[in-house]
């Protein structure tokens, strides 16, 4: 072991920012040194500087001449800045902003920087830089300009910074929402401003990669010194709105909320690094706290003479003043709470998103305080961004005990929330959940899908230990990648649907749940239930008394929990028919309607549904239809686009293959297996990406490709009188080739993705539409339950019967017995009574004849 | 450091353990070693890795690491100060633990912890120790989780035995009504005793995983001062800072409770345990080839010994017997993508209902493995037991649940107890964690707004009547050789003659050592066995499906590793099969016999 003061040593010690050993310890005994106005609002005296704060002055090294100068203008305002008489007249509240358009209106104290004071910035005096040039080549001149303690912020620079990045900055790539109805190739920022001026909501969101795009330096002071500089922008920005909008009224000055930092991403990478630092996070609202009124500026009145002053809360402590200034009376000031200024506060746990943990660890909390109108913005569940100042404070020092807990507490300050699923019940918000890609990343999925064989490599990573059913793995691809969302709600037939619904039946053991469990955990949004085990209402929504609030709420089910994603079903067969009959509007329409409880809505289900079925005589007869062995409703069974057997192949060959791939599965090192296929991150990027970014629309040759392969299914029914395509089975064709071509990350669906489209459509129809009477594929065993050839079969026989009747000429009634005995003597083929009743129903519907008790009576 | 790894390596009888130790005979601030699982990760805090004191005449810097509190007053302006992370894990001893491993730990470490006395007697004299410290608080509620287990006789001989049976009587009943706010330790199974500790991670915490069984060697820290400060913040602070209330007062005792309960490990060194068989040594088998071949030769013959003492357990079913040794040395060895590989759940069907014969079977195997726990499938149980650990907000932890066990701990499903009635909605939820447990060999954590699975490897026995409700991987249906009447005799003579304890020491490191071998299968043998199913195939499709050649491989690689061969040979493979078709003709025998009864 290394001796103890060794170790922190190797700790990940705070190194910070570009550190010149501070030449300004000189100049500020360390009892003074508080850093201007730090951290946090909630703790006691020896207040540390944030931990291990180096001070920091300028870093130009050559300045140590000039710093001489201004610094008989630094010290008096550092003493005052500290003196406690000095408390009630910060300068932000007193003066407003210096600039002349904003004195109207009020500025806001901002408990999210930690202190409602102004940063005791060193050159208050100086005015906006004349010189712009100068300014920009900061590096000589920066010099003769001071910075705020501790940092190396002019914030007369930094302020001129801020306004060109609001008046130039240009982003004509946007997409995001916020956007939405700007001008692209204006400046993004003077845009906000003005709607700003016409909502009036003081409130400026920027975008922190916005930023460094167009400055790197002021990013990087953003990111370091959150504290200075964002209420720096505040000013700049305030500065600049009122020179251009001076009429405007609004309720208090404009507040800069940047987001989007790019310093942190996860929770479990914040380290002591980024204290006080802004960071950005992603994670989940588990707990929010009640509110807290916090005490921003304490009221005082003199007892004798009812002279009023104001104390500012200063790190959660009142500096009651001892002596009235006006009357010299001794402790004479009460505080009168009512005229006190308070600030909303509220305290948030968040926890870090599931997706960002590494398997086998439990999720890390953070703590978050969010102030003023940030309270009361994010519910528990909520995901959010969170954008804020992480600040570490030490534990309560103990008054009995000279010993400290040597623990600090964190937080984050936040500054601006960001929720991820806001819009996820209303509309599609495909970039909210987009996952960041790394450039590699992508540039590897990018070469992926430049292999000619990436369709046959995707498949055959899909569940490698399920052997072969190649076809039924492609269909599942497919699944996964689904169609492109096309929107008729203008014509009057709203959203068609994307998503590809698969069912597999097929013998048990066949290692269906396996593959439905894969799928489960290969899906981001998937959920998994057991036919047997689900009721309809913990398919859709269930309407709950809130044990707490007594209120009614709304809790979705597994269909709508799984909105954008996938829904397995195992032993579908065993849903009782109840909970199907929910499936129909789930499955063409993705919505769901509710009527419950006085709540009724519609949600939005867009779930692509992977159901799994047993036939009915626990072994597949092949001698009878799919409907008949898993006896299932065929208007439920229509709305699947791919239906699968599962079959044992019982072939000498397969066997072999099957008996290999197991004791392979048992036996081969983990290593050998790698090698031979993709990683499950890699198939889900893949996937991710592809249906983030890929929206594949058909082009004209793929059109015509496909109306060729409809007609031509059409056709093959036609020639024996039957019907193998219907509407459905064409919007299942361009959904598969849409998916396909996502597959090869391409925009343009071509004539290679109808071609696997119908190959896969036909060996799906092959497998379940085969009527075992005829062995020919027929398509209204799954859309009417009935093959044609029994169908036809049925029409003969009544062409048989009407035959037999007419031959038998002129008699107005018959016995119903005898007429059966007669056409099975006459008939080659048996005939049932079944038979020859539907013969005789069907007449009955010409108005040939009709039937009362034993008698049939001709109309005609 | 390799001199300090020499003692860790060889540390028996210099460290002291807490397992074994009472907490109040180990001096604070020394060296201690934990055998552990953890139980719950907390968050990362940020410490004064150095600090300055604050006195100006002696300012030194000091360091804070491996401790709780500072030494003296802290200069927190200082610009020496260091900021350092660590990670804080909550353990619990490992669940389940059966008597003989403590024991057998216990006594091999027995020379130099003289003054201790049995580790069974520790509770109670800890849980005194707590009171007296903390005889004022009596804003401090209950601690003992079940205050019954305390009454060991040696608490009598303590001289304020009178004393703490009349407080507990007195408190008994208190411990009921408010069970929900006292301090539950957290152990995943219910009737579990043992200290819990806080281990604080310094380096590479993310190598841990939750559920990892280890033995942490660190410094022992039961600084009164921690729970005085938590008591004062209750008390004072709230008024101060209206913020501090987000940190509940259950947030607050569960993350920082009493050191005399919840003793703080500083974590030097920690060692993962594979097992926790104290009779086999924990350094890797390659390392120690003398001890692996000698046993090695002798694993033929201790199986054969083992077989019979089985088989007489089992009334006389040697296939049965055969069967419950491949289930005792399984292990999930690997997983392909979502399918866990070498699992092997069985279920003993038939099992007589007379004369607690599922609760004997149980007794005797947990005289046989290092770990295992019986679940009572009652209705009771189901609808009200806490399988699956589930997430509390509000004290920011993770509620343990009777799912949450060590690798290859053996769980004892014993299904004669349920009976016909309702399950509730807990109780269907458990039924489906068992099954999840049992197919996939994983459990899903509730995280209340999202579910999170942990992988896990439990053997999973199910001793039912008929055939289990619950899916398994191979089904026995046991057939005795004892008639009914002398049922009752037969067993209570199982017990009436135990075997020489060496003799089950010898079985105990049988089974743990038959588990942590390599198996491999050579391409010849591989050849053969598929022409085999090919055949079999050929023959008859029904005979065998995909499914039944998944299970007769398992059953060929445990039956080869409980012979100690670590490749399959031709003879290992057709001896399975042969099992195998006894088993299967067994269990059609059994299903033709019900259906002919129906009618």
């Amino acid at each position: 072991m290394s001796s103890p003061t060794s170790t922190p040593g190797r700790k990940r010690a705070r190194t910070d920012n570009p550190s010149t050993p501070s030449n300004d310890a000189a100049t500020s005994p360390p009892s003074q040194r508080r850093r201007g106005q730090d951290s946090s609002t909630g703790e006691l005296p020896p207040m540390p500087t944030s931990p291990a704060t180096d001070m920091l002055s300028p870093a130009v090294p050559q300045d140590t001449s000039l710093f001489s100068s201004p610094r008989h203008s630094v010290l008096p305002s550092e003493v005052d800045m500290s003196s406690p008489l000095m408390y009630g007249t910060p300068s932000s509240r007193v003066e407003g902003t210096p600039r002349s358009g904003v004195r109207g209106t009020p500025a806001r104290q901002r408990p999210d920087l930690g202190s409602v004071r102004k940063a005791p910035q060193v050159d208050l005096h100086s005015d906006l830089p004349n010189d712009d040039g100068a300014a920009v080549s900061d590096g000589q001149n920066a010099g003769q300009r001071l910075v705020i303690w501790g940092t190396d912020v002019n914030v007369g620079t930094c302020k001129e910074k801020f306004q060109r990045f609001l008046q130039r900055f240009i982003d004509p790539n946007s997409t995001e929402d916020e956007n939405a109805g700007l001008d692209l190739n204006e400046p993004l920022y003077m845009q906000k401003l003005e709607e700003i001026s016409v909502v009036g909501d003081p409130v400026l969101n920027v975008n922190c990669g916005h930023v460094q795009s167009f400055d790197a330096e002021l990013y990087r002071q953003l990111i370091c010194y959150p504290q200075e500089v964002i209420p720096t922008f505040d000013m700049a920005v305030n500065e600049l709105f009122f020179e251009r909008f001076p009429d405007s009224i609004l309720e208090h000055q404009i507040q800069v909320r940047p987001y989007n930092a790019l310093k942190t991403r996860n929770m479990r990478s914040l380290n002591p690094e980024d204290i006080d630092q802004l960071i950005t996070i992603s994670g989940m609202v588990i707990r929010t706290s009640q509110l807290i009124p916090e005490m921003q500026e304490a009221f005082f009145q003199c007892q004798v003479c009812a002279y009023n002053t104001r104390v500012e809360v200063d790190r959660g402590r009142i500096a009651e003043p001892a002596v009235c200034r006006n009357c010299n009376t001794t402790h004479s000031l009460a505080l009168i709470h009512n005229r006190s200024v308070f600030s909303d506060k509220q305290m948030i746990k968040v926890q870090e998103s599931p997706e960002d943990m590494p398997a086998g660890q439990t999720p890390h909390t953070t703590v978050v305080y969010a102030h003023n109108d940030l309270v009361d913005k994010v519910q528990p569940g909520d995901r959010v961004n969170i954008t804020g100042i992480y600040r570490a404070v030490p534990m309560r020092v103990n008054p009995r005990q000279s010993n400290v807990k040597s623990v600090y507490k964190t937080h984050i300050d936040a500054i601006h929330f960001r929720k991820t699923d806001e819009k996820r019940l209303h509309r599609l918000d495909e970039e909210a959940e987009q996952k960041l890609f790394t450039e590699d990343r992508v540039q590897t999925l990018k070469e992926l899908a430049a292999k000619p064989d990436v369709y046959e490599r995707l498949s055959s990573a899909l569940a490698p230990s399920i052997y072969e059913h190649e076809d039924i793995k492609k269909g599942i691809l497919l699944q996964l990648f689904g169609g492109t969302r096309k929107d008729f709600s203008q014509t009057g037939r709203g959203n068609f649907r994307a998503e590809i619904n698969i069912l597999l039946c097929g013998d048990p053991g066949t290692s269906k749940s396996q593959l439905l469990q894969y799928v489960f955990n290969l899906v981001p949004r998937g959920q998994y239930t057991s036919g047997k085990g689900s009721s309809a209402v913990g398919l859709t929504a269930y309407v709950m008394k809130d044990p707490e609030t007594r209120q009614l709420v709304l809790q979705t089910g597994a269909l709508v929990l799984s909105d954008n994603g996938i829904c397995c079903i195992d032993e579908f067969d065993k849903m009782s028919d109840n909970t199907r009959s929910v499936l129909h509007e789930v499955m063409e329409q993705q919505t769901l309607s509710i009527a419950k409880a006085g709540i009724i809505c519609q949600l939005n289900a867009r779930t692509s549904i992977l159901a799994a079925a047993n036939p009915v005589e626990s072994q597949w007869n092949p001698k009878k239809t799919t409907i008949e062995n898993i006896q299932l409703p065929h208007t439920l069974l229509s709305r699947f686009d791919l239906i699968f057997l599962m079959l044992d192949p019982q072939d000498e060959a397969y066997d072999r293959r099957l008996a290999h791939h197991l004791v392979s599965l048992y036996y081969q090192s983990e290593e050998q297996l790698e090698e031979e296929f993709l990683d499950m991150t890699v198939l889900k990027d893949y996937i991710a990406y592809a249906r983030t970014y890929i929206n594949p629309r058909l082009n004209e040759e793929a059109s015509q490709a496909l109306i060729e392969a409809y007609v031509d299914m059409r056709k093959i029914g036609s020639g024996r009188g039957m019907v193998s395509a219907y509407p459905r089975q064409l919007e299942s064709l361009i959904r598969l080739a849409e998916a396909h071509a996502k597959v090869r990350f391409s925009d343009k669906v071509e004539t290679i993705d109808v071609e696997e489209a119908k190959r896969l459509h036909r060996e799906a129809l092959k497998q379940s539409a085969t009527d075992p009477r005829t062995g020919f594929v027929d398509i209204s065993i799954l859309t009417t339950g009935m093959s044609a050839t029994a169908r036809k079969r049925k029409e003969e026989v009544a062409q048989a019967l009407k035959k037999l009747i007419q031959a038998k000429g002129k008699t107005p009634a018959m016995k119903y017995q005898q007429l059966f005995d007669d056409l099975r003597g006459q008939s080659e083929t048996a005939i049932t009574k079944e038979l020859f009743e539907e013969a005789l129903r069907a007449l009955a519907d010409e108005d040939y004849l009709t039937v009362t008790g034993k008698t049939v009576r001709l109309l005609a | 450091m390799p001199s300090t790894h020499d003692w860790i390596n060889n540390p028996l009888g210099v460290v002291p353990s807490l397992n074994d130790v009472p907490l109040h005979y180990l001096k604070p601030n020394s060296l201690v070693r934990f055998r552990c699982l953890i139980q719950d990760m907390f968050d990362p805090e940020f410490y004064m890795g150095a600090y300055e004191t604050v006195d100006p005449s002696t300012k030194v810097l000091r360091c804070g690491k491996y401790k709780d509190v500072t030494e003296c007053g802290v200069d927190l302006n200082s610009r020496n100060t260091v900021t350092a992370e660590r990670q804080t894990f909550y353990c619990v001893p490992i669940p389940g633990e059966n008597p003989w491993v403590k024991e057998i730990s216990f006594s091999l470490a027995g020379s130099s912890q003289a003054r201790v006395v049995p580790s069974t007697s520790y509770v109670p004299s800890r849980q005194k120790r707590s009171y007296e410290e903390d005889d004022d608080m009596d804003t401090q509620p209950q601690k003992q989780r079940e205050p019954h287990t305390g009454m060991s006789p040696q608490s009598h001989t303590e001289p304020h035995g009178n004393g703490d049976c009349k407080r507990q009587e007195t408190e008994a009943p208190s411990s009921q009504t408010t069970s929900a706010s006292h301090l539950d330790l957290n152990f995943p199974l219910p009737g579990e005793k043992g200290p819990s500790c806080l281990v604080k991670v310094y380096e590479d915490w993310d190598s841990f995983k939750l559920n990892d069984t280890l033995e942490v060697y660190g410094i022992l820290s039961v600084s009164p001062a921690l729970s005085a400060l938590a008591e004062e913040k209750d008390a004072s602070s709230s008024l101060l800072d209206p913020a501090e209330c987000m940190e509940t007062a259950e947030e607050q005792r569960v993350h920082s409770p009493p050191a005399s309960l919840v003793p703080r490990l500083h974590m030097i060194y920690a060692k993962p345990l594979p097992h926790c068989n104290p009779l086999l040594p924990s350094a890797a088998l390659e390392d120690n080839s003398a001890f692996l071949s000698s046993t090695l030769s002798e694993m033929a013959s201790v199986r054969t010994e083992l077989l019979a003492y089985l088989t007489h357990v089992l009334l006389g079913d040697a296939l049965a017997a055969e069967y419950l040794i491949l289930h005792l040395i399984s292990s999930v060895y690997a997983r392909r993508d979502v399918l866990p590989l070498g699992k092997f759940t069985l279920n003993v069907s038939g099992c007589p209902t007379v004369a607690s014969y599922t609760e004997r079977l149980y007794q005797i195997i947990q005289q046989l493995v290092p770990c295992s726990y019986r679940l009572s499938m009652s209705l009771q149980n189901m609808n009200q037991l806490r399988l699956v650990p589930k997430k509390d907000y509000v004290a920011n932890r993770l509620v343990s649940g009777a799912l949450q066990l060590a690798r290859n701990t053996s769980l004892f499903l014993d299904e004669t107890q349920l009976e016909q009635g309702q399950l509730d909605t807990t109780g269907v939820r458990n039924i489906t964690a068992l099954g999840n447990l049992i197919s996939w060999q994983k459990v899903d954590y509730d995280f209340n707004y999202h579910q999170m699975e942990f992988p896990c490897n439990i053997n999973v026995l199910i001793a039912s009547e008929g055939r289990s409700l619950l899916p398994s991987d191979c089904q026995v249906h046991l057939q005795p050789q004892v008639a009914p009447p002398q049922m009752e005799e037969y067993l209570s003579a199982i017990h009436m003659h135990p075997q020489a304890s060496s003799q089950l020491n010898k079985f105990r490191l049988y089974l743990s050592l038959a588990r942590t071998l390599d198996y491999s299968i050579s391409d010849e043998v591989t050849k053969a066995v598929e022409d085999d199913f090919v055949d079999m195939r050929k023959d008859d499709p029904q005979s065998i499906s995909a499914e039944d050649f998944h299970r007769l491989l398992v059953v060929a690689r445990l039956l080869s590793l409980s012979l100690g061969q670590t490749s399959l040979s031709r003879d290992s493979w057709m001896r399975a099969k042969h099992i195998e078709t006894l088993r299967r003709s067994r269990t059609e025998q059994q299903q033709q016999c019900v259906n002919g009864n129906e009618p």
